[in-house]
């Protein structure tokens, strides 16, 4: 006992050593991973010196012209530019407001599927809305594409019903945009977003529904102060992380539905990136722009966490 | 007892509760149908004869069924090509992203590791920055990963949010198990396979079927840093084809047209027909895979909004 005490103490500087090493070599082998994350994550930031450029593709950053803060004050003087940039920033607000709006409907949706009591019809319910949200938006725009051109199965049944004379053209034209969008959005997303709320509403006890019932509640009442209640941490979580993403619409849903028709109304901002930078004449501007948008981005999910902190206590990132 | 207790719930079933239960059986039968009908609708239309669907004579059930559009859409050129590149970056990307998150995971829970924690927050923080598209792109040129297969697998790899789920996981696993292996003389690579690997398949398993679809479904990528054809990816294949009618019309008389110049109508490919095979091609995997795994989705998507 009393030798193998010695033993040990007299161990424990060269263990530590050992530890040390040990310590090193782990961090030699995730080192790869951490070169991986800095070329895909922090080197591309790099590319943000090329807003203060005027970068013309075939040529080397270097024989470009610098030109300072040309075009950030470009934005925010040029006539035509504050026109086009209104546009844009009116079609990222209308539609972002729209699916921020309508992000109560899962919370609705999952309440009222829990009131349904068969359980394999719920289950049934809850299996197909999902499928949706597992196709990538090409597919969604394929599916739009065939049930609503002039011969798809839409235009095919109101002409049959009599309704309409003449095919209406839902996907080349410009009427109602943000709204079809918005559908396509919610189509795609309800099901599949309801989820957590009815695992929440599965966890309920249930209890307090049996003791508001002692006292007299109906259904709705039952709902409006037991489930409700009980849902309104997660839904807070998602209102909030969808406010900090208000400006990050996505390109694929836009770019895959634009045409010729209707870019004046769904040319959201991170369109307008691609469209200027990609298949534009002006990388620089795209850059600028981009810019101006991880950084709003960023100071507004850092405002919704300070928000989510007074408000809840909790942080959400 | 239980008997009095269910007759006395069954009378509770009032005019109001009624009405309210057929409104809304309704309304989810109503909004299930919405979510499955365009599915079926696409199948019956690629199975039916292909001059009745492109005048939009197929909305319900499928007349003369025949199966000639899969053969020949098989034959289209290049499809192939895409179907192959979509499935290679899905099987390499998701096991590369699922070996990556695995061990990284694991890694930033070992407390020796020299900058644990200081690492662990230089990945994380990515989570909520990007530097926009075309620095993205300048990025990819500059790495060669521009019109290269690997621009599909190589920036994927490490994900913040997969290595949380695991680190995460792997704290609840005790901690005796890994202590014991060491006793035994194993090193880390090795606790890592043989202990790590088997006792994180849950988690594991949640995070492939996650990668697996995204990469399936990616687009973005190719429409972005891809201009060889070689390298199209199934998806971007498809949008081409939906938004190119007339160039599929060459394709497919040049494809089809040679082998049997006397085609029936109804056999014969249309855009129509074309666009649609293809849509049901990229969708058959999808509705295969999902509801085998739909509970790794449910419970992929519970972890996710514990902890962000």
């Amino acid at each position: 006992m009393h030798v193998s005490k010695e033993v040990r103490t007299k161990n424990i500087p060269k263990l530590n050593r050992r530890k040390n090493v040990q310590g090193k070599i782990m961090f030699l082998y995730i080192l790869p991973f951490l070169l991986l994350s800095f070329a895909f994550s922090y080197y591309p930031l790099h590319g943000w010196i090329y807003a203060f450029y005027d970068y013309r593709p075939p040529l080397k950053l270097s024989q470009c012209d610098f030109v300072g803060l040309q075009w950030f004050n470009m934005l925010f003087a040029n006539p035509t530019q504050i026109k086009l940039i209104m546009k844009v920033m009116l079609n990222t607000f209308a539609i972002s407001g729209l699916t921020l709006a309508t992000t109560i409907l899962p919370v609705i949706f999952a309440i009222f599927l829990s009131e349904i009591k068969c359980k394999w019809f719920r289950n049934f319910v809850q299996t197909f809305t999902t499928v949706p949200n597992f196709i990538s938006w090409v597919m969604v725009f394929s599916v739009a594409y065939s049930l609503f051109t002039g011969t798809g199965m839409v235009n095919t049944m109101l002409l049959k019903i009599g309704l309409i004379d003449t095919p209406i053209k839902f996907l080349d034209g410009d009427t109602h945009t943000w709204l079809s969008m918005l559908l396509w959005y919610i189509w795609k997303s309800l099901g599949w977003g309801s989820i957590m709320y009815l695992a929440a509403i599965a966890g309920i006890d249930q209890e307090l529904y049996e003791a508001a019932r002692v006292d007299g509640a109906n259904r709705f009442k039952l709902m409006r102060h037991i489930t409700l209640p009980a849902l309104m941490p997660t839904f807070f979580v998602i209102l909030m992380l969808s406010v900090a993403n208000f400006l990050n619409n996505g390109l694929d849903q836009y770019y895959v539905f634009q045409n010729a028709f209707n870019r004046q109304h769904i040319q959201v901002l991170d369109l307008y990136v691609y469209n200027v930078g990609m298949t534009g004449s002006s990388p620089s501007l795209a850059t600028a722009i981009g810019m101006l948008k991880s950084l709003v981005s960023i100071t507004l999910l850092f405002a919704v966490n300070l928000l989510s902190k007074k408000i809840r206590g909790v942080t959400i990132i | 007892m239980a008997k009095l207790m269910e007759k006395k719930t069954k009378r509770k079933l009032t005019a109001t509760d009624i009405t309210f239960n057929i409104l809304n059986y309704t309304f989810y039968v109503i909004f299930t149908l919405i979510c499955i009908y365009p599915f079926y609708y696409l199948i019956i239309n690629t199975i039916s004869a292909n001059d009745l669907s492109a005048n939009g004579a197929i909305n319900f059930i499928p007349k003369k069924i025949h199966f000639d559009n899969y053969v020949n859409v098989i034959k289209i050129k290049g499809l192939s090509t895409a179907a192959w590149i979509s499935l290679l970056r899905t099987v390499i990307g998701t096991i590369f992203t699922v070996l990556a998150s695995a061990f990284l995971g694991f890694m930033f829970t070992q407390q020796r590791m020299w900058g644990r924690s200081f690492w662990y927050r230089v990945i994380v923080v990515t989570m909520y920055f990007n530097a926009g598209l075309i620095p993205m792109y300048l990025t990819m040129k500059h790495l060669y990963l521009t019109d290269n297969f690997w621009v599909y697998i190589i920036p994927l790899i490490v994900q913040p949010f997969n290595i949380i789920l695991v680190k995460t996981y792997v704290e609840s696993i005790p901690s005796s198990l890994q202590e014991a292996a060491e006793i035994d003389g194993a090193g880390i690579i090795t606790v890592f396979r043989k202990i790590i690997l088997p006792t994180c398949k849950p988690i594991l398993a949640t995070i492939a079927i996650f990668s697996a679809v995204g990469q399936w479904n990616s687009f973005y990528d190719t429409l972005i840093y891809i201009t060889n054809q070689k390298l199209y990816s199934l998806q971007y294949l498809l949008y081409c084809y939906i938004n190119q009618a007339n160039s599929l019309k060459a394709l497919i008389n040049n494809t089809a047209g040679t082998s049997t110049n006397v085609m029936s109508l109804a056999i014969q490919q249309t855009p129509t027909s074309v666009r649609m095979t293809v849509t049901v091609i990229v969708l058959i995997p999808i509705l295969c895979v999902y509801p085998i795994f739909q509970r790794y989705f449910v419970k992929g998507i519970m972890i996710g909004s514990v902890k962000g």
